[in-house]
This record gives C-alpha cells, sequence and structure tokens, in this order.
C-alpha cells in the first residue's frame, strides 16, 4: 500500500512542479526514481520528525504541496505540536502519509505501534483524516488530494492487504463507499478492517443474516449523510477499527447516532482496541485477533447485537 | 538607583555575566520603545522586557536590510522575517505598524477580544506576519522551509529567523541546525536574541547554553557575535550572508528590557499580566531617562 501510494506521489510530481517529497529516514532505496529525476524537490531529512514538519510548513508557505512521509507513530506522536500549530493552525496543503499505520509492526512493540493516531489526528482543526484500505484505493486517494485544502492524514496499512475496493465505486475524501447493502446489520469499517468486515458478513449471509459494509475511509470529515442513508432500517451498526476505542471510528459514528436519531438510533457495538497499550508482539492478525478485530470474531459481536433485546447490546 | 541596588533585587542577575556596553539609545529606539509601552499599558499585559531586548534587532532588519512591500505583504519577492520568540511581538507589531503594515491606532487594541494583535503573532491575522509562533522552537523548522523554497524557485529572498535563548532549549533548533547546514542554506540567517534571561530565571542556571558561539559553528553555521543594541554593528552583520554556502547564526548581546533601567535583567518582567498605574507611570518616566 505504500508503494502504491509513494508511486502515486511520483506521478503528480512529474507533472506539477509545486509537489516535493519529504521523508526522514526511510529504507534504503524508497522513492529512488523521485530522488534520481527530480532532486531538487526531493527532502531525505533524517531522524527529525519536528524540524521535517517545520520545514514543509515553509515550503507549503511559499506554494509548494509538500508529501511527507514516514512511519505513523513517529509522524503523529513525535511531532504532534508541530503538527497542530505549523500546519494545522496555518491550514497548510502539506500531506501526511504514515505508514504501518495500526497493529502493522505488532513484533515491534508498543512503541512502534500507532494505535490512537486517527484520534489525535481528529481532534485537530482543519486537518483532514483518512485510511484507505487496500493499495488501489490508497492509489485512488492520493490521486486525488492535490487541490484538497488544508493538512491530510493518511494512514498506510502494511502492504498485500486483501484487494476489496472498486475501480467502479471512484473515491472522493469524505464520502464513504457502501460495499454491500445491509440488511439486518451494517459493517462500518476503516482501513484494513473493510476486509474483515465483508469477511464477516460473508459468514453471515451464510447463515441467513443480511449484513452490509461500509467503507468509511475518511474518518474526518465523518460522512454523515452517507451512515444515515446506509443505516436506514437497520437493527444493528458493529464500527470496526484497528485503533483505541477513545476518539476513533466507533466514537464519531457514535456521536453522528446520537445527535442525529437519540433514541430511534439502531444499536451500536464498537470493535476497537481498550484503552491499553498491547502487551504482545507477534503479527498484525495476530494482534487484531487479540483485540477481536478478525471476521469470525465480528461476525460473531453481529450475532450477539442481533439476538440481544432491542437497546440492550451496549 | 545604581546598577547595583538594581541587581540586589533581582533573582541571581548576578549570574548572567558581563552585558553589552551599547552606545545611548538615539531618539528612534526610544520612540520605538515608547510604542511598546503604550500598547502594553493600554491591555495591561504583555511581555514588555522580552520585547524590549529586540528592538535593535528588528529596527535594523526592517530600516536596513530587508525587502518588503507594505501595501503587499505577501509579494513573493519578499525577505522573510519569523518571529520565531513570538512572545516578542510586541517590538514586531511596534516595527509593522511604523513600516505602514497596518494602522498605528491598532497597537491600541492590543489583546482585546476583538483585535488582531494578540500576545503571540499570527500569520493570516496580521498584515507582515510571516508564522503564527508562540509555541517555542517552530520558526527554524518552517525558516529552513522557505529558504528552501526559495531556492527551488531561483528567487534571491533572504530568510531570517529570530529566536530566544531560552527558546533554544527546544530540541527541534538543533534539528533545524543541522537540516540548514546540511542544505548549505546560505540565504537563512538565525538571529539568538542573547539576553541571557528565560522566564524563570539567568539561561545559565535553567539551562546552560555555553559555548553557544561553538555550538552553532559546529552545527555549520558561519557565527558572529554582535551587541544586539548597538545600531551600526548590526546594520554591518546583517547586511549579508556571512559566508558562501552556510547558513549564518548572529548572536545579538542584548539587555532584557532595555532602555528602562528598574526592568532591566528583571525576570519578574518576563511577563505581566497586569500592569497597575504607578508601574505605568513608572515605564514611562525611566523611558523619559533613557
Amino acid at each position: 500500500m505504500r508503494k502504491a501510494a509513494t508511486d502515486a506521489i511520483y506521478e503528480l510530481a512529474k507533472t506539477d512542479p509545486r509537489i516535493v517529497f519529504v521523508g526522514s529516514d526511510l529504507g534504503a532505496g524508497t522513492m529512488d526514481k523521485f530522488r534520481k529525476e527530480m532532486p531538487e524537490r526531493f527532502f531525505m531529512e533524517g531522524v527529525s520528525e519536528q524540524n521535517i514538519i517545520g520545514m514543509a510548513a515553509g515550503l507549503a508557505m511559499d506554494g509548494f504541496i509538500p508529501y511527507v512521509n514516514t512511519i505513523a507513530t513517529f509522524l503523529t506522536r513525535r511531532c504532534y505540536e508541530q503538527v497542530a500549530v505549523d500546519l494545522c493552525l496555518h491550514n497548510l496543503p502539506v500531506r501526511l502519509i504514515a505508514t504501518g499505520g495500526g497493529v502493522v509492526y505488532a513484533p515491534l512493540g508498543p512503541t512502534h505501534l500507532a494505535i490512537e493516531d486517527l484520534a489525535i489526528m481528529r481532534a485537530l482543526p482543519n486537518m483532514t483524516v483518512t485510511a484507505p484500505t487496500d493499495a488501489p484505493e490508497a492509489r485512488r486517494l492520493v490521486m486525488s488530494t492535490v487541490d484538497l485544502p488544508g493538512p491530510l492524514y493518511v494512514r498506510i496499512a502494511k502492504g498485500g492487504d486483501p484487494v476489496v475496493s472498486r475501480d467502479e465505486d471512484g473515491f472522493q475524501v469524505g464520502k464513504a463507499i457502501l460495499l454491500r447493502q445491509p440488511k439486518d446489520v451494517l459493517f462500518v469499517g476503516i482501513g484494513v478492517t473493510v476486509n474483515r468486515c465483508l469477511a464477516a458478513a460473508d459468514q453471515l449471509a451464510a447463515q441467513g443474516i443480511g449484513a452490509g459494509v461500509l467503507n468509511m475511509h475518511t474518518l474526518k470529515p465523518l460522512d454523515e449523510a452517507g451512515l444515515l442513508s446506509a443505516a436506514k432500517g437497520v437493527r444493528a451498526i458493529v464500527t470496526v477499527e484497528e485503533h483505541t476505542l477513545m476518539g476513533g471510528l466507533g466514537s464519531a459514528v457514535g456521536d453522528v447516532l446520537l445527535r442525529r436519531l437519540g433514541r430511534t438510533a439502531p444499536d451500536l457495538i464498537t470493535l476497537g482496541i481498550p484503552d491499553v497499550f498491547p502487551e504482545k508482539y507477534g503479527s498484525q492478525d495476530a494482534l487484531m485477533k487479540h483485540f477481536g478485530l478478525q471476521p469470525t470474531q465480528i461476525a460473531e459481536a453481529a450475532v450477539r447485537v442481533l439476538s440481544a433485546p432491542v437497546g440492550a447490546a451496549a | 538607583m545604581s546598577p547595583a541596588q538594581t541587581s540586589a533585587k533581582k533573582i541571581g542577575v548576578e549570574k548572567i555575566g558581563p552585558t553589552p556596553v551599547s552606545p545611548p539609545l538615539d531618539a528612534r529606539s526610544t520612540a520605538l520603545r515608547k510604542v511598546c509601552v503604550d500598547a502594553l499599558v493600554s491591555a495591561g499585559r504583555g511581555h514588555l522586557s522580552s520585547a524590549l531586548s529586540l528592538i535593535e534587532v528588528l529596527r535594523v532588519l526592517y530600516d536596513d536590510v530587508l525587502r518588503f512591500r507594505a501595501d503587499e505583504p505577501m509579494w513573493a519577492g519578499r525577505d522573510r522575517c519569523i518571529l520565531s520568540k513570538g512572545h516578542g511581538c510586541l517590538a514586531l507589531f511596534t516595527l509593522l505598524a511604523d513600516k505602514g503594515f497596518f494602522a498605528k491606532s491598532e497597537l491600541e487594541t492590543y489583546c482585546q477580544v476583538d483585535s488582531m494583535l494578540g500576545g503571540h503573532p499570527e500569520r493570516g491575522k496580521v498584515p507582515g506576519v510571516e508564522a503564527s509562533t508562540g509555541a517555542l522552537g517552530h520558526g527554524l523548522g518552517i525558516g529552513i522551509g522557505m529558504a528552501l523554497a526559495a531556492r527551488i524557485q531561483k528567487r534571491d529572498s533572504r530568510v531570517f529567523v529570530i529566536t530566544g535563548d531560552g527558546e533554544i532549549n527546544e530540541g527541534s533548533i538543533w534539528e533545524g541546525a543541522m537540516c540548514a547546514s546540511k542544505h548549505r542554506l546560505d540565504n537563512l540567517t538565525v538571529i539568538v536574541d542573547r539576553n541571557k534571561l528565560q522566564s524563570y530565571g539567568p539561561t545559565i542556571d535553567v539551562q546552560d547554553l555555553e559555548p553557544l558561539t561553538d555550538k552553532w559553528r559546529a552545527f555549520g553555521f558561519a557565527v558572529a557575535d554582535v551587541d544586539g543594541h548597538d545600531v551600526n554593528s548590526l546594520r554591518s552583520v546583517l547586511a549579508r550572508p556571512l559566508a558562501a554556502g552556510k547558513p549564518t547564526c548572529v548572536i545579538a548581546h542584548t539587555v532584557k528590557g532595555k532602555g528602562i533601567a528598574h526592568i532591566e535583567h528583571d525576570p519578574n518582567w518576563h511577563h505581566k499580566s497586569k500592569v497597575s498605574d504607578d508601574e505605568a507611570a513608572a515605564l514611562y518616566a525611566a523611558l523619559e531617562n533613557a
């Protein structure tokens, strides 16, 4: 997925002289073509995220559109004040391409996991927050970002993720994509949880339960109309995120349901990471299983909510 | 009040070492200080002493060095001047008003609810302000981006970043210092307002910076130490980059509160959230005698 995103940045830069690439200390050979062909617009600045964000802000103030790429947790936690002040307060068109969001770096432990990145980016005024579900969607997203106003956060997953997005659905920041029409229950996913939601929906279909899937690739601004339209008539909504339950997709969806539907809202179950630093290693899949985010577990959560009395889900 | 008496009242001030023996302030320097004091008194608050140490640096930049168009603040060909120590904004606002970026009457609204002039400068609100600062350690990174932009766009703009000395406790400054020298940004000049006091007290106690000249040199800058209240010396050192292929650092040795004897070197005047009538009268009286 990162390669799809960086290839798209290269393509954009070939035709748009405003585009610059800024990395920290990425893997050897990353973006070599960009570096060789457009050296004056390629920057690899070392392990110095605070300075990198400031520098990107200065470039943007003078007319450039910087795409900044490093590991998600370092691009959010380490330089949060620079992101808030230099990018968001000035409302500058800097694009943060955050590699390894969620629990991708499971074997490397909690210092390398980005489990609250979406929440803390979402809390910043002017910031747009996205997480594409697969490589083709990452490409569609990046290709649509050149003239997007203000700063943008893009959470990139591991790579090699199942491709579930479809060309014919197109892509627009802030517009959710209904991948499967719901009947009884609606799954709302973001990033790679969308493919888990689809697999869970397949399992439920075999049991005669009609589960829909909404790809909420943009967390902010949240597509409230798309959510409410997809949720019409369902008994329950299950949000699924590879992210803390504090301030991410579940919180955002819950907020909309409460504000817009009040007591008439469908039951809501939020699946995600509880308020802990993950203690286990293994793999992304293993950690997602640990936190109940794999297809069978998602399907089981749906069954639980559908078999409980109305209003008893939470 | 003799200097000895003054020192006795001030926390640890004897530790700050020798301060520059500057030429007497001329009429323009005193008049600019009076504008700062007027704004402080009208708001009843502000970082006055942090602004007073900056007056000559900013005066020389705006009078003699910077290219700008006050009626076209975002003119692409301008030089950029970022006040990274945003709390010194009373001095910046004074110079911007003096140059006609906005009406001098705006200064009377300083810190009021609908004013464009707050306790820190904001880009997009205040004509002539290049970056919203206040959180310390941000200006250098932004200045590096602007200096790189000028290079790519083949503009001969210079970029000036003014930091406090307390401010350079921030690690982001030293990340930026490495980056600026790596890119051989000779269109970038950092000016350190070396007044040797930060909020809590003398920098030597809070976080000693010495040997400061050697530090910047070691980070790849061409460095000059200058009396930050000597207009002629500032003109000469800021007129052009100190070296080709290297960023410049000018360490401006200054006095916090310069020009108002009883607040000089006094950390209690770093920030005031209330200024009494008596205190205001004393500020004006001291300016008369400056």
